[in-house]
């Protein structure tokens, strides 16, 4: 019963988002104030009724209804309550029901924050966001239905063994918020275009959308990468991977998008830049969803592919972006115009940031996609893996952390170049002598690890100068914290990808329980292995002593064997600090009592995430900033300035 | 409408385009860079009679199958009723290439479901296949008069990729 | 005499402490070294998204044995890409090979990034040159008053 109600609400809510996007579309191009006035209510129908269905499928898991193919296939009556809840999402059709969940939960915020906004707008924007939840529930009725039953119904398979860890609570559901922000971003750019008004209030109407989606999709690939860490058995944090870079274009271009907006913003310039960045992130974050679910491209994190769906997939964001592209042909050259400003100024310094941070977009794109080009040319099949990544990546990105130091000092319309200078003359000389220092201290110089030193504390450097004279003076506003502890963030990030990179130590040994091993200058002892049963599999324990900080500690990395799965899941024991990570890992066990294991020091790993998570507090704290709180303050100020003009 | 704004789309539409044959093909599969090429040489005990070897080189002057397969592979089940078939009509000689498998196994296997193989030779470390690029069992070498792999089939033969690709190669092969 | 003696003693003394350091896996640190460098930037045939390094699949391990058996042998990386290559194609190297059909990849992000800071330069500076956006008219600057009264008392 439960099965049935979810999917009739979910064909009900196709019926309603099919309304939201065209009736409050239409009323607002003729001025139909009954139409316009559907938007609001239809994105609250839409959200209850997908919610339901969302509810009905996780309700199905919990209850372990295995009359549901896809609850059979994901679950089983031995799995944990939780992860029976988040295996809801763990497989192709659910993730999509999650997907369809939060863009109606988006749309629903759009409907309750925009009071301040003229109704025709309103209409335009969740009419867009409507369309769009069309396509995603037409996509899930037809070729992905989570509800589809079997009779009879048998015990279940298992949910994926590597996704039974609290990262499936938390990974997915941020990314999938990040994502499906960034369709606000798109909203508002095509309900701009459409109504032939591009200008400084569409900018400043989109930026905390966007800026919300952002700080999602950096939290959730982080999450993604510190879960890949401790999950994977060998330490590694980011593999380049088709899935991983398409979460890493989105996040590129919403950082660009981020950037544009606030020029747009403050002084009406780059318009058409800033709407095609938007209609960019979103149609990223909408090819990502089909790279990953069409089989077009070999990943680790690929669903089972199905060329229906492929096909599916593609011919939305054929429409999609289709649609919004030849929409901006058409529209943005009309929107051409804005403040002036010189050759160097921080406008002029925001481009060229945002056209390197496109560029290296554009270079993971290509990358990501090579392969398949050459396949489909019949030339051939091709790898493209972290080695090309790495050696692209990085001097592309170089330039744009450069700026990033000195940007924020530089003035609108016409940059001082010698007063920067002047400002930043002590970053670069920390910078310098830092790249001279800590290298040398962390065990050897490399072009990579003095570039990293010197680029973090060249960026942490200028955030000191740029805070220390605000500070003094009271608290600056959110806005302008939250810029600097983002930018502080990437900072942090640098050092810890830059560290840990260079200075990382691993050795793979045979163990017999007494022998000890030495990694990073810390004496590892294998004490043995235990069996261990758990709630649906069997693990081996291992037991090492370790010796940190004046106190002695226990590590105990399992190998597990899932009662579902053949192939064994390594559960690697580490041991967190602040300046780095020892890791231990499981690996087979050899004759007698011996093992093979892998031990790992890895120092300042932990940054790498830390530092995503102040850019997420960053964009947390720019969000908080009261000038996106629409208030009379505002409007009086506004009324200020004009008349202040008149004058 | 100015040109340039028009750049956009018109990059979206090549990579759509090219997303569109992606979905046609397997990323997947490896093909083979030993086509055209000479079969790498081995010599290897045989499966039955562990004192006697075989080489490519006494298939000369014959178009031949080299088909690897071993008794833990499920999928070359699959394939199995085709290859008995192959082996009855006598169409072309099919000598076994048994992988990584150990040799009782593999001759329990044989004797239960059927011996297609004019016999089998025994590649117990894949050494062998590591030379033919083996990356998956089973897979079929299709190698000519001359001792040339002509094709390279991944994964079971199934009686489409027999009847349209494999066969009109062997005729072809066996008129030159 | 004495001196002997101790040497003696701590000799023993390690002797009987059975519990020693783990010998590493490999057997040649040095070897092991080049292989884990080189088995990075392979990619492993069976688990198609893990390096040649990483992965536990049994043509890995067997892969890995021979590479290993080159390296000791003494064969340069190149050789050993080669062997690799002549048997599974580019397809197993992480790092495309430069040739003609992938001078694109290579080159592509190099030439974009050169190609757009340069576009921009010039877009720039004919911008300079463009008009400012035309002041606001009396009639449009009562509207926007009005507008604003309005947005006021909501």
């Amino acid at each position: 019963m439960i099965p049935e109600l979810g999917h009739f609400a979910l064909i009900l809510a196709l019926c309603v988002s099919a309304v939201m996007g065209t009736l409050p579309l239409i009323g607002a191009q003729q001025k139909r104030q009954e139409w316009i006035a559907l938007a609001r209510p239809a994105a609250q129908a839409l959200f209850f009724l997908v919610a339901l269905s969302f509810a009905s499928l996780a309700w199905s898991f919990l209850d372990n209804d295995f009359s549901v193919i896809y609850v059979a296939e994901h679950s089983n009556t031995m799995l944990p309550a939780i992860y029976r809840f988040g295996a809801t999402w763990g497989g192709h059709e659910g993730s999509l029901l999650l997907w369809a969940f939060m863009l109606s939960g988006w749309s629903l915020a759009v409907a309750f924050f925009s009071r301040t906004l003229d109704d025709a707008t309103v209409a335009r924007v969740l009419a867009v966001l409507g369309l769009v939840s069309m396509g995603l529930l037409l996509f899930v009725l037809v070729t992905s239905n989570p509800f589809a039953r079997q009779l009879p119904a048998e015990n279940g398979r298992d949910l994926n063994p590597m996704l039974q860890d609290p990262g499936l609570v938390f990974h997915p559901t941020m990314l999938y918020m990040g994502y499906v922000g960034f369709a606000v971003a798109f909203a508002f750019a095509i309900a701009a275009l459409i109504a032939g008004r591009l200008d400084a209030a569409w900018a400043r109407w989109s930026r905390p959308w966007t800026t919300a989606a952002w700080v999602f999709l950096t939290l959730g690939i982080a999450l993604g990468s510190k879960w890949a860490y401790y999950v994977l058995g060998w330490g590694g944090w980011w593999f380049w991977d088709p899935v991983e870079n398409a979460s890493f274009m989105p996040w590129l271009v919403g950082t660009a998008l981020l950037h544009s907006l606030a020029v747009t913003e403050k002084r009406g310039a780059f318009k058409g830049w800033t709407v095609l960045l938007a209609i960019g992130a979103f149609s990223l974050s909408l090819l990502g969803t089909f790279l990953v679910r069409s089989g077009v491209l070999t990943s680790v994190h690929a669903f089972a592919s199905d060329p229906r769906r492929g096909i599916f997939i593609l011919l939305l964001l054929v429409v999609v972006v289709g649609a919004s592209l030849t929409l901006f042909a058409w529209r943005a050259p009309k929107a051409a115009g804005g403040g002036s400003f010189g050759l160097f100024s921080r406008e002029s310094l925001l481009l060229v940031g945002n056209v390197l941070l496109i560029v290296a977009a554009g270079s993971v794109l290509l990358g990501t996609l090579y392969p398949l080009f050459i396949d489909a040319l019949n030339l051939g099949k091709l790898s493209v893996g972290p080695p090309y990544f790495n050696s692209v990546f990085v001097p592309v990105m170089v330039p744009v952390v450069a700026l990033l130091a000195a940007v924020p000092l530089a003035r609108w319309k016409n940059a001082d170049f010698s007063d920067m200078a002047r400002r930043l003359g002590w970053p670069a000389v920390a910078a310098v002598a830092a790249a001279a220092i800590v290298p040398g201290l962390m065990g050897g110089w490399t072009l990579l690890t003095v570039l990293g030193v010197f680029l973090a504390t060249w960026v942490a450097g200028s955030t000191m100068v740029q805070l220390a004279p605000r500070l003094k003076s009271g608290m600056p506003p959110a806005s302008f914290l939250g810029m600097q502890l983002a930018h502080l963030g990437v900072a942090v990030f640098i050092v810890g990808i830059t560290l840990v990179g260079g200075y990382q130590e691993e050795k793979d040994v045979r163990m017999e329980p007494g022998d000890t091993v030495t990694v990073g200058g810390y004496p590892f002892k294998f004490i043995g292995v235990r069996e261990v049963p758990g709630p649906n599999y069997t693990a081996s324990r291992g037991e090492f002593e370790v010796s940190r900080g004046g106190k002695s500690l226990r590590l105990y990395p399992e190998k597990r064997n899932y009662f579902s799965s053949a192939m064994p899941m390594t559960e690697a024991a580490i041991d967190a600090g602040f300046i780095g990570d020892l890791y231990v890992s499981l690996g087979e066990p050899l004759e007698g009592q011996a093992w093979a294991v892998r031990v790992y020091y890895k120092p300042f790993v932990d940054w790498i995430w830390a530092g995503c998570v102040l850019m997420a507090l960053g964009g947390l704290c720019v969000l908080s900033d009261r000038r996106y709180r629409a208030s009379k303050r505002a409007a009086a100020a506004a009324r200020e300035s004009l008349e202040r003009s008149a004058a | 409408m100015k040109l340039r704004f028009l750049l956009p789309l018109a990059l979206f539409g090549v990579i759509v385009a090219f997303l569109a044959v992606g979905l046609t093909r397997d990323p997947r599969e490896v093909p083979s860079p030993l086509i055209d090429k000479p079969a790498p040489v081995f010599d290897l005990p045989q499966l039955a009679a562990a004192d006697q070897r075989f080489t490519p080189e006494s298939m000369k002057g014959r178009v031949w199958m080299l088909n690897v397969w071993a008794s833990w592979c499920t999928a070359c089940r699959e394939e199995h009723p085709l290859l008995m078939e192959l082996s009855k009509s006598k169409v072309i000689p099919l000598i076994g290439l048994n992988y990584k498998d150990q040799r009782p196994d593999a001759l329990k296997t044989l004797a239960r479901s059927g011996n297609p193989y004019q016999l089998s030779v025994h590649d117990l470390d894949g050494r062998v296949g590591i030379n033919y690029g083996v990356y998956g069992v089973p897979e079929t070498f299709l190698i000519d008069k001359n001792g040339v792999i002509r094709h390279k089939q991944i994964g079971p033969i199934t009686a489409e990729s027999w009847s349209q690709t494999i066969l009109p190669l062997i005729e072809k092969l066996n008129q030159s | 005499m004495k001196r002997i003696l101790v040497l003696l003693l701590l000799a023993c003394a390690s002797w009987i402490a059975s519990a020693k350091e783990a010998t590493p896996l490999a057997e040649d640190p040095v070897v092991e070294q080049r292989l884990i460098a080189i088995s990075e930037e392979m990619r492993c045939l069976v688990c198609q998204n893990e390096s040649l390094a990483g992965s536990r699949a049994g043509l890995a391990e067997d892969l890995r044995r021979e590479l290993r058996e080159m390296i000791r042998q003494g064969r340069s990386d190149e050789e050993i890409k080669t062997f690799m290559v002549s048997r599974y194609g580019d397809f197993v190297l992480y790092r495309p090979p430069l040739k003609p059909t992938t001078w694109l990849l290579w080159i592509g992000p190099f030439v974009l990034m050169a190609g757009a800071v340069a576009a921009l330069l010039i877009y720039l500076r004919r911008r300079r040159g463009e008009e400012q956006p035309a002041e606001l008219s009396n009639e449009e600057r009562e509207r926007a008053r009005a507008l604003l009264r309005e947005g006021e008392e909501t």
